[in-house]
Parts: C-alpha cells; structure tokens; sequence
C-alpha cells in the first residue's frame, strides 16, 4: 500500500482552491467575469427576461403612457397570479421532461368545479376549493399512470386529457353556461380588490434582502470552518442591498396605485416554497436528474416513477388552484375559462423565464418572471386596443423567439461542454 | 475458505432472441478481488447490469451472504451492499460533481447540507488522486478520465460489500490508473468483494486473485494469475489457434 501520489506542495488555502487551473474570481470584477462567462457559454439563466423586460416597458410606455400607471401593474399583477400559479405546475413537469397540454383545460373545469359545488351545491367555499385541487391531483395521478404504467408519452395522453377536461367543463356547467360568483364573497374580493396596507408590503419586501444575508453569512461561515472557499461577504451586502432597494421601489411605486395584492402575495410564496423544495431538498434533486439523465438517476437508486408521480401531480394540482382564482378573478365560472391563450400562456411563461423544454434545467423563479413578461405585453397590447386576433399572433411569436432561444442556449451549452 | 458473499448458479439474461448470458455461475468471497474477463459482447456488462439490479435475470438463483435475494432495482441492489461503477458510467450532465456523487444518497434530505457533502466529495476525490479542477461544474465540463473517476468515488460512498467495476481504468491516464489498482487492493484489504472487467491483462494479473473468463454468455474457465498469457488469450477467444497468437507468431517470424 503506498501512500497518496504526492504532487508538489501540500495545498493551504481552501481544498476547493487547490487546482493551479482555476481562476480566483474574486470581488466584483470577479463577479462580472464569471457571470459574462457563464453567459457566454450558454448558461442565459435569467438575462433575457431581464432584457426583455426593459424593451417591453420602453416600447408600450412610448406608445401609450398608461402602461407604467402604478394601477396599470396593479392589474398586470393580479393576472400575473392566476396563470403564473398554473405556469409554476408547468415548470415541474419541464424539470423531469415532459409536458402538460392540459392545464388549461384542468384550471376551466376547477373553475367550473368550484362554481357548481360552492354556488349551486352550497358546499363551503374552501371545501369546494380542495374539491377542485383534489381533482387536478386526481387527473395528474392518471396521467402519471399512463405514462409509467404504459408508456404513453405525455405529450399525448395531456392532448386528450385537454378534450376530455373540457368536455366534463362544458358537462357541468349545464345549458346556462356559466355560474356567476357572489361579489361580497371573500375569495372574490381575494381575486380582485384585496390588496396589502402600505406598511405590510414595504416590510415583506424587506424579507428577501434580509434572509439573503443571514442566509448567506450562515453559509459563508460554514464554508470557511469546512475549509472551504467562500464568496466575499462585500458582494454579498451589495447583492442584498441592491435587492432590498429594487423591491422597496417597486413596493413604494405600486402602493401610488391601490397598492400590491394578496393573491400575488400568494404566486410569490408558492415560487419560494417550489424554489425550496427544488433546490434544497433530495426531491428537487431527484427531479433534476431525472430530467437530466433517467437511466442515470434510476442507476442511482431514485425511484424514478415517483419523481414522474409527483411531477405530474404537482403541476395539475396548481393549474386546478390557478383555475380557481382565475374563476376569483373573473368571478365567474364559464364555458371560456381555461380556453384561448391560457394553456400556452402558462407554458411560455415556464420556457421565456428559463425553464427548458428538455429536461432539468430551470427553476420556480422562470414562472415568475416568464409570466411577468406574458402579461405585460398581453397588458401593452390591449391598452393599445388591439384585437385579439392580432394579440394571440405576437404572443405565438413571443413563445417562438423564446424556444428558439432555449435551443440555441442549447446548443452553446453543448459546444462549451456544459450541456 | 470463508462461505461466498454473492454467488451466482444457473444464471441467464435473454434479450430477446439473443441469450446474453447462458447459465452463469459465479463466487465472491470477502477480500477478494475477481477479475471478469472476455472478448466484446460476451457478456460481461450485461452481468454487471444482472448484479446491480439494472436488468432482471431470465433464470437461475443469486445468493448474497447465504440468503437468496431478488435483485429488481438498483436501489435493492444498493441496500445488499452491492455498488456498481458502470461501463457507461451513468452520470448525469446537469448536475454538478457533488450532486452526482450524492445522487439518491444525500445528506439531510429536506435541507440539504451542501457543505458537508461538497467536504466529503473533496475527500474522496482525494484519496482517488483526481484532478478535478471544481466540484461545482456540471459533469458536462468533465473530462472522460475525470467522469470515470467521479463514478468510482461514488461507489465508494456507501460502505458497500462488494463493489462491481466495469473497465474503471478505461479512460484513466497512469497516475489515476495506479491509483484504482491500489484503491482496488486497499478495499479487498478491508474485507470487500470485488468485481473488476478490465480487457487490460496486465491490470487484471496485478490485483486480481481469480480470473473468470466468459465466452459467448458462458462460464469458460476460471484461472489464478499465474496463469499464462497463452492461456487466457486461448479461453477468452476460445481456441488456442487465433488472431492473438498469429501476430504473435508473425511478429516472431520478422523478428
Ligand atoms: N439492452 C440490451 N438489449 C439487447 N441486447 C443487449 C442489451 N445489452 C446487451 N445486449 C447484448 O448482449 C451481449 C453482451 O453484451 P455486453 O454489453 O454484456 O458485452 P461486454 O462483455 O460487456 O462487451 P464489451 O467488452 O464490449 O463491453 C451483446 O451481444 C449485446 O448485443
Ligand atoms: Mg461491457
């Protein structure tokens, strides 16, 4: 038995500094160097929205200034929850590879679900609710059976699931077509009024700037008694401050207007919550490789059928939920809810926020931000009373220039060995 | 010498109209270190695959530590003590060297503790002399010989019983390759089976205390390593007039 192969001077620094191939990125330039390389390398990550953001606001707001009216995004934000909600579905079953068609269709019939057993059954409004996502659960359920029980590429078996949904939609609903929703009621006035008192969204918006630190400190600190490398804490104060002041603008600005809503409130705890679970449990790990490689991660003993089962559950329990406010929104359950653009709305959220249309690669934060960017040219292109025939054009056109940009991130990402 | 840990009798895997494997029978004992040899395609990865749970066998009984067991999926595989270095490797590009090793194995499943694993990762990586530059690249950037290398110390990580290595050395360059061979002693020192598939004759004689020689999905001898290289070269082609020994001969003639 001989000893470790010696290689010139026992390292001192960090263990994962030890390589003489690696650059030291440190402090801001550092920073700048290492996010321009990732760019570079096809690792787009959340640039395009950011930059797609900026020509929207610039482009809408010159043709017709109403558009950056504090109320104005008041309203984006409220449709930013009902269809952002049934988009962060969408991003889960992206992560292992696969698609839903249906979730237009599951959010249609939960609203009409919730409108016949609430209204005309006079079942309590939240007992109907969890009837509805009980429902999309059920339906994911399905769908992950025949998918890993025959095979049936989920493409196809969402595809008839689509019709089949809003066929019982239609079946419920009856000949009247459509349940309107008490407007005194609270989920109605959760769907479109209640907003939070200026105190309260200036403190929440305080929380991701502060848990950022802690966070962060707490990890840095670990890091360093590991002997381990860590990210100056200089860059870290910067970031979280940087953070801090966009969202206390952001918050001050909306609050000019009626002030920010409850149900986005709710949209941006249920990215966190997806964020968590994605990124700091075995289970988001488990979906990432699946979505990655599924005869790797099934090699490593991860029950490859549950992570399909959750996935799919997943996602069409939160276009139920995404059904529901959108019936809130509205407040009514009708034959239209879940048709039209919302299906693919939903979808190119996920793939213009980041999230690939081929596996394991993306993140809750996409749905956000993908659906941020939906919305406001959906918005734009109303006020600019255009109609809709022209509206579902440049939508189409948005989602192709975002899968075009997915494939070529692709590509880049394959040729520099980061696939 | 002590009862065998695994051991294999009437073992067949069908694909289909091909039989891959024909009646297989095979002992692994604690501390010792089996070399499975043959040409390409007799059988060798698909009896791996066997092992480890990846392919269900056709027929025949497998007995690990004196009990029969049922081996359908890699995680039973896994929690026999039975770890699997794959031909293919089986890693996923996505996912940095980290989250590779860890893959279905992490610590603290619902909050998980980067640190301790990204420590433990750079320890084993370590003692394998790898020369990996970040643990924190998806694999994708990796090297061949690196990613061979993140697989072996994956294998490492769950205390197995027995650890299966198809051709570990394949992609190695000669530091990292010595490294294996010692590592593979150093585990046969602490008690472990192993099974090593290397097509390198003089890696296999290093470390190997028998030699199994498959033959078309067969069971074609088994030697110790003192056996010639005429020997093996005979069995592993099946006649001792091949391919191997007229170069050999032809080499001679010109020499
Ligand atoms: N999944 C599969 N489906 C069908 N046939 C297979 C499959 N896997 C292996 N085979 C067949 O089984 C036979 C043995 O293959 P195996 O991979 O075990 O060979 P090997 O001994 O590992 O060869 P090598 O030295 O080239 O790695 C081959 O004829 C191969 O075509
Ligand atoms: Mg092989």
């Amino acid at each position: 038995m001989t000893g470790p192969v010696e290689t010139g001077p026992a390292p001192k620094g960090p263990m994962d500094r030890a390589d003489a191939r690696l650059r030291a990125d440190t402090g801001f330039a550092g920073a700048l160097k290492g996010f321009s390389d990732r760019v570079k390398s096809g690792d787009l990550g959340m640039l395009p929205v950011a930059v797609g953001l900026v020509v929207i606001s610039v482009v809408f707001t010159s043709l017709n200034p109403i558009f950056l009216v504090p109320n104005n995004l008041v309203n984006l934000l409220f449709d930013c929850a009902t269809v952002g909600i049934i988009s962060l579905g969408i991003v889960c079953v992206l992560l292992v590879g696969e698609i839903d068609l249906s979730v237009g269709s599951i959010s249609g019939f939960a609203s009409a679900l919730v409108g016949v057993l609430w209204v005309q059954q006079g079942w309590p409004v939240l007992l109907a609710i969890a009837a509805a996502v009980a429902m999309g659960a059920a339906v994911g359920w399905v769908y992950a059976q025949l998918y890993n029980r025959l095979g049936m590429p989920s493409f196809v078996s969402t595809l008839a699931g689509l019709l089949a949904l809003l066929g019982m939609q239609l079946y419920i609903l009856g000949a009247s077509g459509s349940i309107n929703l008490p407007y005194e009621s609270a989920l109605v006035k959760f769907g479109q009024i209640l907003v939070m008192p200026a105190w309260l969204s200036h403190a929440l918006a305080l929380v991701p700037g502060v848990v950022m630190l802690i966070v962060g400190q707490r990890r840095r600190r670990q890091r360093l008694a590991a002997n381990l490398s860590a990210p100056g804490l200089g860059g870290l104060m910067l970031k979280a401050g940087l953070l801090t002041l966009a969202l206390e603008v952001a918050v001050g600005y909306l609050n000019l207007g009626r002030g920010v809503p409850y149900m986005f409130g709710l949209f941006v705890l249920l990215v966190v919550l997806l964020n968590y679970a994605l990124t700091r449990t075995k289970w988001g790990r488990s979906v990432m490789a699946v979505g990655g490689n599924r005869e790797a991660a099934r090699r490593a003993g991860i029950n490859v059928r549950r992570i399909y089962t959750s996935a799919f559950m997943l996602c069409a329990s939160l276009a139920a939920l995404g059904g529901t406010l959108a019936a809130a929104r509205l407040a009514s359950s009708s034959q239209q809810a879940g048709t039209g653009d919302v299906n693919l709305n939903a979808i190119a959220a996920a793939v213009i926020g980041g999230t690939s249309l081929f596996g394991g690669r993306g993140s809750a934060w996409s749905a956000l931000l993908g659906i941020i960017v939906i919305q406001a040219i959906s918005s734009g292109l109303t006020l600019l009373n255009l109609s809709s025939s022209l509206r579902y054009m440049i939508t189409g056109g948005v989602l192709a220039i975002a899968v075009i940009v997915d494939s070529l991130a692709r590509r880049s990402r394959i040729s520099h060995g980061r696939a | 010498m002590a009862d065998p840990i695994l051991s294999l009798r009437g073992v067949s895997k069908n694909f289909g109209a091909v039989a891959a494997l024909t009646d297989i029978e095979l002992d692994i004992h604690p501390g010792e270190v089996v070399a499975l040899v043959g040409d390409n395609g007799a059988g060798k990865s698909t009896l791996v695959k066997v092992l480890a749970g990846v392919h269900a066998p056709s027929a025949g009984v497998i007995r690990f530590g004196g009990r029969g067991v049922t081996l359908d999926t890699p995680a039973a595989a896994m929690k026999l003590g039975i770890a699997t270095v794959y031909q293919d490797l089986a890693l996923c590009e996505n996912l940095d060297v980290v989250a590779n090793l860890f893959l279905g194995h992490e610590i603290s499943p619902y909050a998980l503790d980067e640190v301790a694993m990204e420590v433990r990762a750079w320890t084993l990586l370590q003692e394998l002399a790898a020369r990996i530059p970040s643990v924190r690249e998806p694999i994708a950037s990796l090297s061949g010989g690196q990613r061979q290398t993140v697989a072996i110390a994956r294998s490492l990580l769950l205390d197995p019983k027995i650890i299966m290595l198809d051709e570990p050395t394949a992609a190695l360059g000669v530091a990292q390759t010595a490294e294996v061979l010692n590592l593979i002693e150093r585990v046969r020192d602490r008690g472990l089976g192993v099974i090593m598939i290397s097509h390198n004759m003089e890696d296999v004689r290093a470390v190997a205390d028998r030699i199994v020689v498959l033959r078309l999905g067969r069971n074609n001898g088994v030697f110790d390593r003192s056996a010639s290289h005429h020997e093996l070269v005979a069995a592993i082609t099946g006649a001792s007039e091949n391919a191997v020994t007229r170069r050999m001969e032809r080499k001679e003639v010109q020499a």
